[in-house]
């Protein structure tokens, strides 16, 4: 049996990291909107616009996350 | 990396380590972005600027016969084309704009339209490749967005005061400006448009590699596995990716919503009156 070997780049597990705040917020921002819209049907229209844009700049943390998993994939 | 930057040059991709049966599966990386020429001798033009070409024209053509020949009761051709155009009228330029919105209509539909089409190539059985994924095109995209934003601002408000009106929100204290201020600019000028470029062209590029993981991953598992295992396991992964390949319809498009929205958001805070 080989002992088990990784060879590969530190900057993709500092990504995984990175994406645990985003995937956090994201589902805190869904949780709301369901919530939201168990509470108040009719509000779900303006709800969900809304929610599309905190989730896009929620978002933006986990992909600035894997640009610079590549950036420093190198390293 | 390069595919980020586009300037520094390609980084030795390490060897993946050698499997157990003879052949090495080389796994898609960076690497299976960078596409030869279409015609030898024209470096330039790869598939990516004939998806984009042919996404302008498709656009222009379906644009063009939505607009002739409207009846009163529509067909259904028409109707498609009503419900493709209300769709971003109402759910995103009304929306977010205000009772200003008739003056952009016109781009926010085009940059939805040619965003949509070049996302969808990425599932269309003959191009398989979103246009997005290459960096560039994202950042083309978003470095026309920061021109108008900003030139629409600055058209309305004339360029001191748009800069106070984006980088000073009202009401903040005197002693908090020297914090407030760069971190507004920074926020508003600098990284709105690095965010939206590098949004499109991850999802585009994570998406494209997934797929791209399990449809080789599958092939190499079927044709060069060896055991029963492992060629359960690849038709498994080729099973899954079909899988992959509906998520990937949905964030497309949703890649296409976003980008428009987010546009069309950030030319409302350029044109707002006060914060």
């Amino acid at each position: 049996m080989l002992p088990l070997e990784l060879t590969g780049s530190l900057g993709i597990v500092g990504y995984g990291l990175g994406a645990i705040g985003p995937g956090i917020g994201v589902g805190l921002i869904f949780a709301s909107v369901i919530q939201g819209t168990a509470r108040q049907p009719e509000a779900r229209g303006a709800m969900m616009g809304t929610a599309w844009i905190g989730f896009a700049v929620t978002e933006a943390l986990a992909i600035i996350g894997i640009a610079l998993a590549f950036v420093f994939g190198g390293l | 990396m390069s595919r980020l930057w586009g300037l520094a040059p390609m980084e030795a991709e390490p060897e993946p380590a050698g499997g157990a049966e003879g052949e090495t599966f080389e796994a898609p990386g960076v690497s299976s972005f960078d596409l030869p020429p279409i015609f030898p001798g024209v470096p330039w033009f790869d598939k990516y600027i004939l998806q984009a070409i042919v996404a302008v024209i498709l656009v222009l053509i379906f644009w063009l016969v939505m607009a002739n020949k409207n009846k009163m009761v529509p067909s259904k051709g028409q109707f498609i084309g009503e419900t493709a155009y209300f769709f971003v009228r109402n759910s995103i330029a009304r929306d977010t704009l205000g009772h200003d919105f008739k003056r952009f209509l016109p781009f926010l539909i085009a940059l939805f339209s040619f965003i949509l089409v070049n996302n969808l190539w990425g599932i269309f059985p003959f191009t398989l490749l979103p246009t997005a994924s290459h960096a560039g095109w994202a950042y083309g995209m978003a470095a026309m967005v920061w021109f108008l934003y900003n030139g629409v601002g600055i058209a309305k408000h004339g360029f001191f005061g748009y800069l106070k009106n984006t980088t000073l929100p009202s009401g903040v204290p005197v002693f908090m400006w020297p914090l407030i201020i760069p971190l507004e600019f920074f926020s508003n000028i600098v990284v709105r448009p690095v965010t939206l470029a590098l949004r499109l062209f991850a999802n585009m590029f994570a998406g494209h590699l997934l797929v791209l993981v399990f449809v080789l991953g599958g092939e190499f598992l079927i044709f060069h596995g060896g055991s029963i295992v492992n060629v359960t396991a690849g038709v498994v992964a080729w099973i899954f990716s079909m899988a992959i390949f509906a998520l990937e319809i949905f964030v497309q498009s949703l890649q296409a919503f976003i980008f428009t929205v987010l546009t069309a958001v950030y030319l409302s805070s350029a044109l707002a009156e006060e914060h």
